[in-house]
């Protein structure tokens, strides 16, 4: 999977995009934000407070329980604040 | 005629409004919405705002939001224009136009693509003080509120 993270979220994990397989056991977007909770300090606070935290899947808007695939293009971020 | 840009380089409403009515006569009226740096933020003055987005999401975005607002309100053309990267207080961020046969369609089509380009389009604004600190700007429940007054989207 490439993942893309912007703005504080971007800040929080320290990098921009980065590629991983799929972690295994891993089927949604729910699943994988808590996934991400568990990788270290900065993506602790990236993604500690989950309801601040939106998604896109291949540049569409996700929801929790959108199911994900290894190809997918994933992106978290806050929410957005752009006009 | 739908035009989207994400640019980082300052747009011309006279130039853009031109270009979207030229050579047409079957136009009854052009509305605009343009989005400008204020220069506080809750009180403080900020000496500069950076603008973040998502490239290739951003432009699908806006253009599925362009699709939108032209099948509801039957526009006969519009231009989205979104700058990003360092824009200064009294800088213009954000250009809607829209042309319709009449004008009540161009004036909601108008509004109805602000309000959803606020909700809907991934752009995230930071914020530098003056003091030289820095802050992501908080999404609004009221943006979200002015967004559903349009009812779902698609």
């Amino acid at each position: 999977m490439r993942i893309l993270y912007f703005a504080w979220l971007r800040e929080r994990v320290g990098t921009g995009e980065e590629d991983l397989p799929l972690p295994a056991g891993i089927t949604d977007v729910a699943g994988l934000i808590v996934w991400m909770q568990e990788r270290g300090p900065g993506f602790a606070a990236a993604f500690g407070q989950a309801r601040l935290v939106r998604c896109a899947v291949n540049q569409d808007f996700a929801t929790p329980d959108t199911k994900l695939q290894d190809s997918d293009e994933v992106a978290f971020f806050p929410p957005v604040t752009g006009g | 005629m739908t035009l989207i840009r994400v640019q980082a380089a300052e747009f011309d409403i006279s130039a853009e409004s031109k270009a979207l009515t030229q050579e047409r006569t079957d136009l009854g009226g052009l509305a605009s919405f343009v989005g400008v740096v204020r220069g506080t933020a809750s009180g403080r003055p900020i000496s500069s705002m950076t603008l973040e987005h998502y490239p290739g999401m951003t432009e699908r975005s806006l253009a599925a939001i362009a699709d939108a607002a032209c099948a509801r309100f039957a526009l006969q053309g519009c231009t989205l224009i979104h700058r990003v990267g360092q824009l200064l207080p009294g800088d213009q961020i954000v250009l809607v136009l829209t042309a319709a046969p009449h004008r009540q369609a161009a004036l909601d089509g108008c509004a109805f693509l602000i309000d959803w380009l606020k909700t809907r389009a991934p752009f995230w604004k930071k914020e530098t003080f003056t003091d030289g600190s820095e802050a992501w700007v908080d999404a609004r429940e009221s943006d979200d509120d002015a967004a559903a007054r349009w009812g779902q989207f698609g």
